[in-house]
């Protein structure tokens, strides 16, 4: 009699979601960017150190199959198969603990744009952004300038004797940790940047240091950047896209480091995706690609604060 | 030790930091895009009242403080010190002016009270929301005025302050909101 069946989210805010996923397959509808389906569940997953996918308790034919965190390797296998431009609306999975801003299931929207930079990409969002988030202040801004303006550092060549200081002004001297000026970098940037961001603007940070290059290639300038970038609505943050790296033979050798620093954290490792790097080695096209979180966007286009408010059912488990 | 893993913060839970016991009143889950996860916790000083934030990375363990908090009849007061009862077991406390506090003003003997104990001593006194109290002086009000407008103040027989309506009188009981201090309504003796 007391279970609660009632949705978490109410039914206006649905029917809002419903219209924004509309707004956004008519937008791509008109670009002629193909919409895309890849396998939710997959014999290989990411890497990543900080990124847990599912495992499946009882594969058929005793393939351990993980739950995807993202479409990226399976859509950048058909990009390499000439596909043009792609995109893909659909669920993806992190095992994640829950907050306000996170779930463990969530609605992820991909693209890649063939021949585009990271440049042209971020302008491609912000014209699928605005007409889902009227009334946005938008502003570019690279890394580098948001420390220097911020915490006076060079993001891209600090060390831990410059930064440790920062940290501890800032209560987070329990974070020090040897030699991990990137973990310092972004607890600045979520405890001390972010929060300076206006509730208004949409923030396109862009050339992040190449510890934090993920999947994107690296430029190099005097001091090498990774042409990665990520977009904030206030503060929060809701795509991460990345001029992609197309070397299979670098891909490879960031997969080995991914690695060696999951078993230095005694974590599990993880077979490669050789499918996919195959693909690279036969020639993905120059593209960017962007991964947006569409969950938040709907959550900053209703003004809203909680996943919960624009999911039908977040509360569940 | 007894300790909590991040994974198990919510709010109301008591920790251990930097030597005072905590209570968590907020807790947030921080990611950074392709980084570590951290939990980010505001928290208040039991000892102090002070609100402080911290964060953890994610599955780090964080000693827990023995806090619990056990309902006391307030007993008297020698002169230094407050003594407290609890009915079930009859065993007394005393706890001194630092901890009791603002409290003071609102303890009545025989009043059923809050404390907080931290390895069983207590650090802090929380009276009930609400409470009966004497009033031990007060002006004679305006003939004929029975609306709460304007108001005087009235010392109670706690010591305590607070204003009331112009037509409550000198000795008669009235009931407190001890969290805002304010008047409430006349009360009867039972």
């Amino acid at each position: 009699m007391t279970e609660t069946w009632q949705p978490s989210a109410s039914i206006a805010a649905l029917r809002r979601r419903s219209e924004i996923l509309a707004h956004i397959r008519e937008f791509f509808s008109q670009r002629k960017v193909m919409e895309v389906e890849t396998p939710l569940l997959a014999p290989y997953s990411v890497t990543d150190v900080y990124l847990q996918s599912y495992a499946i308790e009882k594969p058929p034919q005793s393939v351990p199959l993980y739950l995807q965190t993202s479409p990226e390797f399976a859509m950048k296998r058909l990009l390499a198969a000439g596909s043009g431009p792609i995109y893909q609306l659909n669920k993806a999975f992190r095992q994640e603990e829950k907050g306000r801003q996170h779930r463990p299931e969530f609605t992820l929207l991909e693209w890649y744009q063939p021949g585009y930079d990271h440049h042209q990409l971020m302008q491609e969002v912000v014209q699928l952004v605005m007409g889902v988030v009227p009334n946005l202040q938008l502003v570019y801004v690279s890394y580098r300038k948001l420390f220097q303006d911020n915490l006076a550092i060079n993001p891209h060549n600090v060390r831990l004797n410059d930064i440790s200081p920062l940290m501890h002004k800032n209560g987070l001297g329990n974070l020090l940790e040897e030699n991990d000026v990137t973990t310092c970098l972004q607890v600045l940037m979520s405890h001390v940047i972010e929060p300076t961001f206006p509730d208004n603007q949409l923030t396109f940070v862009y050339d992040y240091p190449v510890k934090q290059a993920a999947l994107a290639r690296i430029r190099a300038d005097e001091i090498p950047v990774a042409e990665r970038f990520e977009m904030y609505i206030g503060q929060i943050e809701i795509a991460n896209g990345f001029h992609e790296l197309c070397d299979a033979e670098e891909q490879r050798e960031r997969f080995r480091q991914d690695q060696v620093m999951r078993c230095q954290h005694s974590m599990p490792p993880v077979a490669m995706d050789e499918k996919f790097l195959a693909a690279l080695e036969s020639g993905l096209p120059d593209c960017s690609g962007v991964a947006l979180g569409v969950d938040r966007l709907i959550m900053a286009a209703l003004e809203l604060h909680d996943l919960a408010e624009v999911i039908a059912f977040a509360n569940d488990y | 030790m007894a300790t909590y893993n991040t994974n198990d913060f919510r709010g109301g839970l008591k920790l251990l930091i930097q030597g005072d016991p905590c209570s968590i009143i907020e807790n947030e889950f921080v990611k950074p895009g392709k980084g570590q996860a951290f939990a980010r916790v505001k928290l208040r000083n039991l000892k102090t009242g002070r609100v402080l934030e911290r964060t953890y990375k994610s599955g780090e363990t964080v000693e827990a403080a023995d806090v619990m908090e056990v309902e006391m009849q307030y007993l008297y007061n020698d002169g230094a010190a407050w003594h407290f009862m609890d009915n079930a077991t009859f065993e007394q406390l005393s706890a001194d002016a630092n901890v009791v506090g603002e409290a003071a003003k609102w303890l009545k003997e025989q009043d059923i009270c809050t404390l907080t104990l931290w390895n069983g001593a207590p650090i802090s006194v929380e009276p009930a929301n609400f409470v009966i109290l004497k009033i031990v002086e007060t002006d004679p009000g305006l003939r004929g005025d029975t609306s709460g407008g304007g108001g005087k103040p009235a010392t109670l027989e706690t010591g305590a302050v607070v204003r009331v309506p112009l037509f409550v009188q000198q000795d008669e009981l009235i009931k407190v909101d001890t969290r805002s201090g304010e008047y409430v309504s006349r009360a009867k003796d039972d």
